[in-house]
């Protein structure tokens, strides 16, 4: 795989980097186009990056950036991660999103060589633009300098889709998929699939099948 | 004897079986138990699921939260190894370029092939199942009967280790008494599909699956699997020993580490390894059988992919296991001046009647999931219950408009998080984030479920696959090119299964939340995609109109056996590795039977 590591912590240098993100710039689908099967010149786009191939070491535990380089700028990774925990914010049940690796998983996602992932780089770095963009335009200043007041004015434009002012639709998709992300990020973490209710995993000497509580509210018991 | 490279294969064996998945298992597992000296040729690489499985590894810890991609099809933990939908090296064609009239084909290269990954979903074929066209006048009748295979059934299941309960359902048979494991209990809604499916005349029952509910008994099933061999009995006994009951976690997808569920490389190869009859040589790909002047097989020429070199491996007997289409293939590639189209092609059947099953889904959300008590329902890495075909009566009576039935699986329930959990349908959630995202995701999750159909195709004679004329792999050696096209009596099953399927959703008070198809024809499945691929080397009881005879053993060659799903002369909706063992060790048996009198 690319070895274009600048430093040890799997990001790749400022003339990649910047290579990518004119590439992605130059890329046909725009954030209009936020559906699945993204095309071969797409695909191209990640060609300093190699999979893991059909033979991978399953029992390695890997970090983001242990196998293609992260791309994300630093400008990027900043406004990603206030978004991160704008979406998932920490509670008594869990943690925020950034403090378990979220923004890494979003930086390794957008990175990656495979197939539709060259278009979400698109889509999120664009969408990482816009925001920027239109908190300078509202507030005076970018997005991670807002107050969170701010923030979520701009973010309860977007949240919605089917809601969303016309004006907001393509943000709105880049939103939707950015909270798909940090989701998927966030719950497959221990501290997230505790979050979110798995109590699986473990090794148990029998199976009991549903306690008897989840059986009276189903009307089984 | 042992994992050997090409250089240290003894000069010729007894039995050469070429792959090493449920039926190659079986095949090196039934003859070397019984003394035979066999070599077992793998086209990919050793593997073994002790060291190498990832058991409890989250998805937290795989490169993109374990998603599929190109390289692993069904997710980082899948326990498929340099396989796919494409193999580096390996291409195949099809003759359409309509997306309808594709076949995809699943190859794992890696010893115990597909039985490593396989959802160890195990039922029997039935009597119906065996005499289709003379219940309806459709495609062929097998030249066995449930009774002949029967025998087969139950000591395949009390070797590998299949749990399930007996139903007495029409066509779905029942195991004899102390066969079966204990089947697990049912999740929770698993049991609310039941208790909602009655109303619309289905039955949710528990399904039969090659995993350990409980450990196997050494004492009592190797006597009744090899009665009169000590040997194989101490083997066996000292085999069964070694597996573990299943801990209830890690998805057998990945493989299994104790060995509570059944794959090849855990169940069949261990003990076959400790008679000292098998050599099992990796990374060779099989060219060609090789025959002499009189036309009986020789042994087979490979490829040692390590080095690239041809090389021969000779035998008395060549059994093919290596998957229908590859099995096919290598039928095909057989050419000699005795046998210009291919070995066992006399009649030109090889590659004729190719199969898969029916597949088509639907999805839904069922509020009564939502808030439910926190609680594990891992259980046995894969379902617990599923549904047989329910409506034989009403189809032989002429009352639906497709003329072979389906089973329904699902599972429901609080899976492992992966890429996409915790993202519930925006239209309940009206597009949250903060606080009310996270007990959105907490109200939402495990709520949805997907039903899926698995039904029997017919075979017809558009389905098949031939040499391509122009495309070989990276050794030479020509490729397989696939033709298709479905029948109506799939197609319609599959907008049966759409229906069937909204209907159930909504008797348990839940929203579709995935389209149905109007056209059964965009319903369906691609062709091969439920990876049933059975047929291409079809047995029957007439040597004019199949290749093999009952027992696998090719009409124009009586030393080369077919014992994969390469026989199948019908794909009932029962899914085919239980039945592709079942055949293998009764064709086992007739092959060492045979030689003993000298006639093979």
């Amino acid at each position: 795989m690319s070895t274009q590591k600048s430093c040890g912590d799997g990001r790749i240098d400022r003339r990649t980097a910047i290579k990518w993100m004119l590439a992605a710039a130059s890329a046909t689908a725009l954030m209009e186009q936020v559906s699945f099967g993204a095309t071969s010149e797409q695909v191209g786009l990640g060609k300093e990056a190699v999979g893991y191939g059909t033979d991978p070491d399953l029992l390695k535990i890997y970090q983001a950036g242990d196998l293609w380089p992260l791309t994300l700028t630093g400008a990027q990774r900043a406004t990603t991660v206030v978004l991160c925990d704008l979406i998932i914010p920490a509670d008594d049940k869990g943690p925020k999103a950034s403090s378990v690796g979220v923004p890494d998983f979003v930086d390794e996602w957008i990175s990656a060589p495979y197939l539709g992932h060259a278009r979400d780089r698109t889509v999120i770095a664009r969408g990482l633009a816009w925001l920027d963009d239109e908190s300078r335009r509202r507030f005076g200043a970018e997005f991670i300098h807002l107050r969170e007041n701010q923030q979520t004015a701009i973010c309860d434009d977007l949240c919605d889709r089917p809601t969303a002012r016309p004006e907001f639709q393509t943000a709105a998709q880049f939103f939707a998929r950015f909270r798909f992300l940090v989701a998927s990020g966030y719950y497959t973490t221990r501290e997230g699939m505790s979050d979110i209710g798995y109590r699986g995993n473990v090794p148990l000497a029998a199976f009991d099948g549903p306690p008897k509580e989840v059986l009276e509210r189903l009307g089984l018991a | 004897m042992p994992v050997v490279t090409s250089s240290k294969t003894a000069p010729i064996y007894d039995v050469i079986v070429v792959g090493s998945g449920a039926g190659g298992g079986q095949t090196a597992y039934t003859c070397t138990m019984e003394g035979a000296k066999v070599l077992m040729i793998e086209a990919g690489r050793n593997y073994d699921p002790v060291r190498e499985t990832p058991m409890f590894q989250i998805n937290g810890q795989a490169p993109l939260r374990g998603k599929r991609t190109e390289d692993k099809e069904f997710g980082f933990f899948d326990a498929t190894v340099n396989g796919g939908w494409q193999v580096p090296d390996e291409p195949y064609t099809s003759a359409s370029r309509d997306p309808k009239r594709q076949f995809m084909w699943w190859r794992a290269r890696m010893l115990g092939g597909r039985t490593n990954h396989w959802g160890r979903i195990s039922l029997r074929n039935g009597p119906y199942d065996f005499k289709p066209q003379s219940r309806d006048g459709l495609g062929f009748d097998w030249p066995i009967s449930y009774e002949d295979v029967a025998p087969y059934y139950d000591k395949v299941e009390m070797l590998i280790g299949v749990f399930g309960s007996n139903e007495g359902l029409e066509n779905t048979p029942d195991s004899p008494p102390g066969v079966l494991l204990p089947a697990p209990k049912a999740r929770a809604g698993e049991l609310l599909a039941q208790q909602r499916g009655r109303k619309l005349g289905l039955h949710v029952v528990p399904i039969h699956r090659a995993v350990l509910s409980v450990r196997q008994d050494p004492a009592r099933l190797p006597p009744k699997l090899h009665p009169n061999n000590p040997k194989a009995q101490r083997i066996l006994a000292e085999a069964m020993r070694q597996r573990m009951a299943c801990f209830w976690a890690t998805e057998c997808s990945r493989g299994c580490s104790t060995k509570a569920n059944y794959q090849s490389t855990t169940v069949h190869l261990p003990p076959a390894l400790a008679t000292g009859n098998l050599d099992i040589l990796p990374d060779a790909m099989v060219r060609q059988i090789n025959v002499d002047a009189q036309g009986k097989a020789t042994g087979v020429t490979y490829i040692d992919k390590t080095t690239g070199e041809e090389r021969v491996a000779r035998a008395r007997v060549v059994v093919l296991a290596a998957s229908a289409g590859e099995s096919v293939r290598i039928l095909l590639n057989s050419k000699s001046a005795r046998f210009p189209l291919g070995l066992g092609n006399g009649n030109g059947k090889v590659g004729k009647y190719l199969m898969d099953s029916v597949g088509a889904g639907l999805a839904g959300q069922i509020p009564a999931f939502e808030n439910l008590p926190l609680h594990n329902e891992d259980g046995a890495g894969g379902a617990h219950v599923y549904i047989p075909w329910w409506l034989y009566r009403e189809q032989h009576a002429g009352k639906l408009d497709f003329a072979r039935g389906y089973h329904v699986e699902f599972r429901t329930g609080r899976h492992m998080p992966g890429v996409g959990s915790g993202s519930a349908p925006e239209s309940l959630t009206r597009g949250t984030y903060g606080q009310k995202f996270k007990e959105d995701a907490r109200r939402y999750y495990g709520t949805t479920l997907r039903f899926i159909g698995r039904g029997e195709m017919i075979p017809n004679d558009d389905c098949y696959c031939d040499l391509d004329p122009m495309v070989k792999d990276k050794w030479g050696i020509p490729v397989l090119r696939f033709h298709w096209k479905w029948s109506e009596h799939e197609t319609r099953q599959a907008a049966h299964m759409q229906r069937t399927f909204a209907a159930l959703i909504g008797a348990m008070g839940g929203n579709v939340t995935e389209k149905i198809e109007p056209s059964g024809a965009d319903a369906i499945e691609p062709a091969g995609k439920i990876i049933h691929e059975v047929g291409g080397a079809i047995m029957g009881s007439k040597a004019n109109a199949s290749v093999t005879n009952q027992w696998g053993q090719t009409w124009d060659v009586k030393n080369v056996f077919v014992a994969d799903g390469g026989t199948f002369a019908s794909n009932a909706d029962k899914n085919p590795t239980l039945t592709i063992m079942a055949l293998a060790w009764r064709a086992s048996d007739y092959l060492l039977d045979e030689m003993r009198k000298g006639n093979l």
